[in-house]
């Protein structure tokens, strides 16, 4: 494989993909379906060659790619992958085609554009998991931005202009400052050698980051700024309130991207960037996050138990999964940071599927009240039984995936102080709470008279959207049962983190 | 032979897939695999349980097990958390091996016929078996995320199964706080399982309990305590008490297998189980002592007066929990899991019974609407006569044997007033066990005449259970509890409890019938008798012996209280002590509110303040309009001073 520029293929296929769907006739809305499913199909397969052929004992980066793009500021084309990204990009390109072949149905008008917009939108994911030069990283970060503005305001729900107006405008400013970081790390790290080259380099601002050059107050500064674009991506209470409204208007598959994987560019940004080249700062400002996510974990569920709409619950569970992220990347332990990627994944997977079953159901009755739906279990008994799996999986039930991840950001920071995890178990309860008694409103009990009203529109699951689910519930089954299989790409990664962090505790 | 070992799970579960993929196509038929595999994985469980019982190569007396995969691996960390997939089988799991899967096997049988006319008569079955599988992980795991996985697998199963009937509302509440109420319970094992790790690097059980000497003390009493609320949730003890009632919700025998014979037994399976952790604490063992002999006789209480054959039944099994508790914080660890033994075959009997008695009578469930059931449904009325005996502890029958134990137990380890009260619940049971059997019984009817003419015993395929249930319930004492004290089930258990008893410096007198020994049992059966003999003059005698012919009427406990000035005993007892109320009030009303303003703050305060940023930045952005006035130098200008300023900034940063 060694001459083969992977990454660059995986990356740049889903565009050349969406050039192709371009020139493609408009009154032809299958075949621009069915292409769009190819190339995200296809993106798939390479990523499932590149997680073979990536050698998981190996530390560092592989496949890596650079080249030079504007030299006289040192910004290079470099692409390269360790564990921690690889597996984010084969999270991305499966939910990508899950999402597609989910839109089949519900994208009746605008196929066209639609469909560019999300190759397009893979291709921002995708880099953003691949790029090693900071500048590279900033542009494929603010790329996943326009598709998405145009997915939940062209294709979303009534109140979407406000959802993607405030969504776009919230994103931009954490990564504005984000810029303004990452410009002044530049600037840094020309003063401190003289020179340009590599000033946008991962690898040479991390070793030199690791050697203590970055003084404390730049530290602290930078740290914030990159800190706040990540947070408002993840997203971190309080920053959380975009959130809810952007899925709630979101079209289904829109929603699927948005938990699946953009809540995990801030969660990776986290672990590649803000920890790894400002640890005095990440060290200083621990307590605070720590004390942020334990808020986010318990507050986001509490908050989910009162939602009326299906979606907004949803999203208000995310922000409680996503505190178990931060969590376990501020306690500084292996542990705990294994779990908190397992927990990125985990969450893409279940989340993910649980929006694609509210997309089935808002298909038929064109509606997500909780208050309005009831005896779904008669009425659709598959979609029933796949959405309490789903439940389930989310309520951290031990045997699938969740409960790992869970257990081990709980486990590493009851070792980092016990307290943390006796502030936030009382989630165990509210998250069977909130999902538990969601469903018994939506599926058990008499067919609602609202359903009933609808008759025969309230079918059940079709074959095509049995299919969407049916290989996120494997994944959950298999990873629940064998984690190792993700954690073997760890070691690398989380022995890196934990080096790179540890190193500021002196500085 | 360890090999063996997963066969005992995997089989049910197999079942379970099976039955699932193919029940929807063979509704009619796919049950039978369920029960096929139950079957299977009885006769496993049995050769691996009379092996083990034997104290027979692999297993010795200290257990064999077997690894099957790494769950959760170290990943090359030095203290990074792992966790093994392995089973393990000692003794102590035998028993508990032989109680489930044979009562399991039998439920699976009645069921057959219980469910005959159920269109989901398939999902039942499958859920059963992967309760099956569930409850056999839970007792052979060996290591604690392997316990709490099944803890929390036959949790899901019994909320699957309460909420079986889930077009009724009170079916699907019933089940949602059962999984509840476990959940707060299971919160404080998680807690548990975490320190442990913490301590010791481990969760392997048999090396946790090797080394949990080292321990610091204050960490053993909150391991021990920690673990002890889960086992509160799981077998329903005060506090955590109001699930079970409610779980009557679920088909009969579901209520028979999970919520009497099984899945409420693993707490005291995982006390015992864990007995180094809590004899290493005598603190806490006071604490299980006291929370176990407070629910026996507040279950009982409660018991006196519930209408609700089922509930009458729910209320025994938490009393008799309570019991277990109590025998395992007094330190008497055999007579807990003897009681464990013959409570499951006699409660799952009881359950059984009341299954066919609601059967015969078309679903009802008040007793105030049965009587007279005796001549009418002549088996059942029998095997449950043998019930209510053996719960009562009438000797030779197994409760006799098993509760004798308990009592002198606590009285011989110098907790008397652990006994004092088990004393008297002892007297209560025997009361209210044939409270109900008159009730349902005896006397004359007062079945809704609608339904009266088709009474009917129940087919074959539950009766016969009932029969094979019967015989343990009566014999079991005997056989396995006799001569007391040094009976098989001690040989068999007495490697695992050793250590223990002997560092808690309980030296145990031998059993000594014409002493303390005798004295306590033949208090415990007079008084027994005395509660028989009241019952059965309040409830009905078809047999007039020594004059005790009465016409019962329903309500003779209510109407009794009332005489005597105890109507608000009665009200109190009646209402369950208004457990259910305060709860609701207090976790359901409040929290809500709670809830709902933790809402109103997000949308007002954390989302109102984005918002306000919004309006005055767009406020602003009219305001700044007029800066755009089209003139170059302007515009030259601002660029020339924002770059100072973000040059002097940058000066300011880098010069630190």
């Amino acid at each position: 494989m060694s001459g083969l520029p992977i990454l660059s293929l995986i990356t740049f296929l889903p565009l050349l993909g969406a050039v192709l769907i371009a020139v493609l006739p408009s009154g032809d809305p299958n075949l621009i379906r069915r292409t769009a499913l190819g190339t995200a199909l296809a993106t798939w397969v390479l990523s499932l060659i590149l997680l073979v052929a990536f050698a998981r004992t190996q530390a560092g980066f592989q496949f890596t790619e650079a080249a030079d793009w504007i030299p006289s500021f040192g910004i290079q084309y470099k692409l390269g992958v360790d564990g921690l990204s690889v597996l984010m990009v084969v999270l991305t390109t499966t939910l990508s085609w899950i999402s597609i072949l989910a839109s089949f149905g519900p994208i009746k008008f605008r196929v066209k554009e639609y469909m560019i917009s999300f190759l397009v939108l893979e291709v921002g994911m995708i880099g953003v998991f691949v790029a090693l030069d900071l500048f590279l990283f900033y542009i494929f970060w603010e790329l996943v931005l326009v598709p998405m503005y145009l997915i939940i305001g062209i294709w979303g729900g009534a109140n979407r202009i406000y959802a993607t107006m405030k969504f776009v405008l919230y994103t931009l400013v954490g990564s504005l400052l984000m810029l303004v970081a990452i410009l002044a790390t530049a600037f840094t790290y020309q003063a401190a050698t003289g020179s340009w080259a590599g000033a946008f380099d991962y690898e040479k601002l991390q070793a030199f980051a690791a050697a203590g050059s970055f003084g404390q107050n730049f530290q602290l500064l930078a740290f914030l700024a990159l800190f706040l674009a990540f947070a408002i991506k993840v997203p971190m209470f309080p920053f959380h309130t975009w959130l809810p409204d952007a899925h709630t208007e979101a079209p289904t598959a829109g929603s699927v991207i948005l938990a699946g994987v953009l809540l995990k560019l801030g969660a990776y940004g986290l672990i590649r960037f803000a920890v790894p080249l400002y640890p005095y700062a990440a060290h200083t400002f621990a307590w605070p996050i720590i004390v942020l996510s334990v808020i986010a974990i318990v507050y986001g569920a509490i908050v989910s138990i009162v939602q009326p709409d299906l979606k907004r619950l949803i999203a208000y569970s995310s922000v409680s999964h996503m505190g178990f992220v931060t969590l376990g990347i501020f306690v500084f332990t292996a542990t705990a940071l294994q779990g908190a990627i397992l927990q990125m994944i985990n969450h893409g997977l279940i989340t993910g599927g649980l929006f694609l079953l509210v997309g089935v159901v808002y298909e038929r009755t064109h509606d997500r009240s909780i208050a309005k739906m009831g005896g779904l279990a008669a009425t659709m008994p598959i979609w029933s039984t796949v959405f309490g799996f789903f439940i389930l999986a989310s309520a951290g039930l031990p045997g699938l995936s969740g409960f790992v991840g869970e257990f081990l950001v709980f486990v590493g920071s009851f070792v980092y102080a016990p307290g943390i995890v006796v502030a936030s178990i009382i989630v165990m309860v509210l998250v069977a709470t909130y999902l538990l008694w969601m469903f018994q409103r939506v599926a058990f009990g008499p067919v609602s008279d609202f359903l009933a009203g609808l008759g025969d529109h309230v079918t059940d699951m079709s074959r095509v959207e049995f299919a969407t689910l049916a290989p996120l519930a494997a994944l959950i089954v298999v990873f629940g049962l064998f984690p190792s299989l993700i954690l073997d790409f760890l070691n690398g990664p989380v022995q890196h983190f934990l080096v790179a962090a540890g190193s500021a505790v002196g500085g | 032979m360890t090999a063996l070992l997963p066969l005992i799970p995997i089989l049910p579960l197999g079942g379970f897939v099976l039955t699932g993929l193919l029940g929807r196509r063979y509704p009619d038929d796919a049950h039978r695999i369920a029960v096929w595999a139950v079957v299977a994985s009885w006769v496993v469980a049995s050769i691996v349980a009379v092996m083990a019982l034997l104290h027979a190569s692999p297993f010795g007396t200290g257990g064999a097990g077997i690894t099957l995969w790494t769950w959760i691996p170290a990943n090359g960390f030095a203290s990074g958390f792992n966790a093994s997939m392995g089973l393990f089988v000692d003794p102590l799991t035998a028993c508990l091996l032989i109680v489930v899967t044979t009562i399991g096997m039998l439920v699976h049988v009645y069921s057959i016929g219980y469910m005959a006319h159920d269109p989901g008569r398939w999902r039942f079955f499958a859920y059963l078996n992967l309760f099956m599988f569930s409850m056999l992980l839970l007792v052979m795991a060996d290591n604690f995320l392997l316990v709490f996985a099944g803890w929390e697998l036959v949790g899901l199963c019994s909320y699957l199964l309460i909420g079986f009937w889930y077009p009724r509302r009170t079916a699907a509440v019933a089940a949602k706080k059962a999984f509840l109420v476990n959940r707060i319970g299971d919160m404080g094992f998680a807690l548990g399982i975490m320190a442990i790790w913490t301590q010791l690097g481990t969760l392997n059980m048999q090396d946790v309990f090797a080394k949990f000497g080292s321990v610091p003390h204050e960490w053993q009493i909150a391991i021990a305590l920690l673990i002890f609320c889960g086992a509160v949730g799981k077998s329903a003890q005060f506090p955590l008490h109001v699930w079970l009632p409610d779980a009557m919700e679920g088909p009969t025998p579901v209520s028979a297998l999970i919520h009497a014979a099984t899945m409420v037994n693993a707490g005291v399976y995982l006390v015992a189980r864990c007995n180094p952790i809590f004899g290493a604490a005598p603190e806490v063992m006071v604490v299980v002592a006291a929370i176990g002999i407070f629910t026996a006789i507040l279950a009982a209480s409660i018991a006196f007066t519930q209408t609700d054959i089922k509930r009458v039944l729910a209320y025994s099994t938490l009393s008799q929990l309570g019991y277990m508790f109590a025998s395992l914080g007094v330190g008497a660890w055999t007579a807990a899991i003897f009681h464990l033994m013959s409570h499951g075959f006699f409660k799952g009997l009881l359950f059984l019974d009341s299954g066919s008695v609601i059967h015969s009578v078309d679903g009802e469930q008040d007793m105030r609407k049965m009587g007279g059931l005796a001549r009418k449904i002549p088996i059942t009325y029998a095997t449950m006569l043998v019930g209510a005996v053996a719960i009562s502890g009438v000797p030779p029958l197994a409760g006799f044997f098993s509760k004798d134990e308990i009592l002198g137990g606590a009285f011989k380890n110098g907790f008397l007033w652990v006994w004092a009260i088990g004393f008297v619940v002892a007297g209560m049971t025997a009361f209210y066990m044939f409270r109900l059997m008159g009730m349902t019984f005896w006397g004359p009817s007062h079945v809704d005449p609608e339904v009266e003419h088709h009474i009917h015993e129940s087919p074959r395929s539950m009766t016969g259970p009932l029969i094979l249930l019967a015989i343990p319930a009566a014999l079991l004492g005997l056989a396995i509890g006799f001569p007391p004290e040094t009976g098989l089930l001690h040989q068999w258990l007495a490697p695992v409890f050793a250590s223990t008893i002997a560092a808690s410096g309980h030296t145990e007198a031998a059993y000594n019938f014409f002493g303390v020994d005798g004295a306590l049992a033949i208090g415990t059966t007079a008084l027994v008798a005395v509660a028989i003999v009241l019952a059965w003059r309040l409830f009905g005698v078809e047999i007039p012996v020594l004059g005790l012919r009465a016409q019962p009427r329903p309500d003779q406990v209510r109407e009794i209280s009332a005489r005597r000035g105890l109507a608000l005993l009665y009200k109190g007892s009646f209402n369950k002590w208004w457990f259910d109320d305060i709860n609701n009030k207090l976790f359901v009303e409040w929290g809500g509110k709670l809830a709902a303003a933790a809402f109103w703050f997000d949308r007002t305060v954390v989302d109102g303040t984005v918002n306000g940023i919004g309006t005055v930045t767009a406020g602003a952005g009219g305001w700044l309009r007029r800066v755009q006035t089209g003139r170059v130098q302007n515009y030259a200008l601002g660029i020339a001073l924002g770059l100072i300023l973000v040059a002097a900034g940058y000066l300011v940063i880098a010069a630190r």
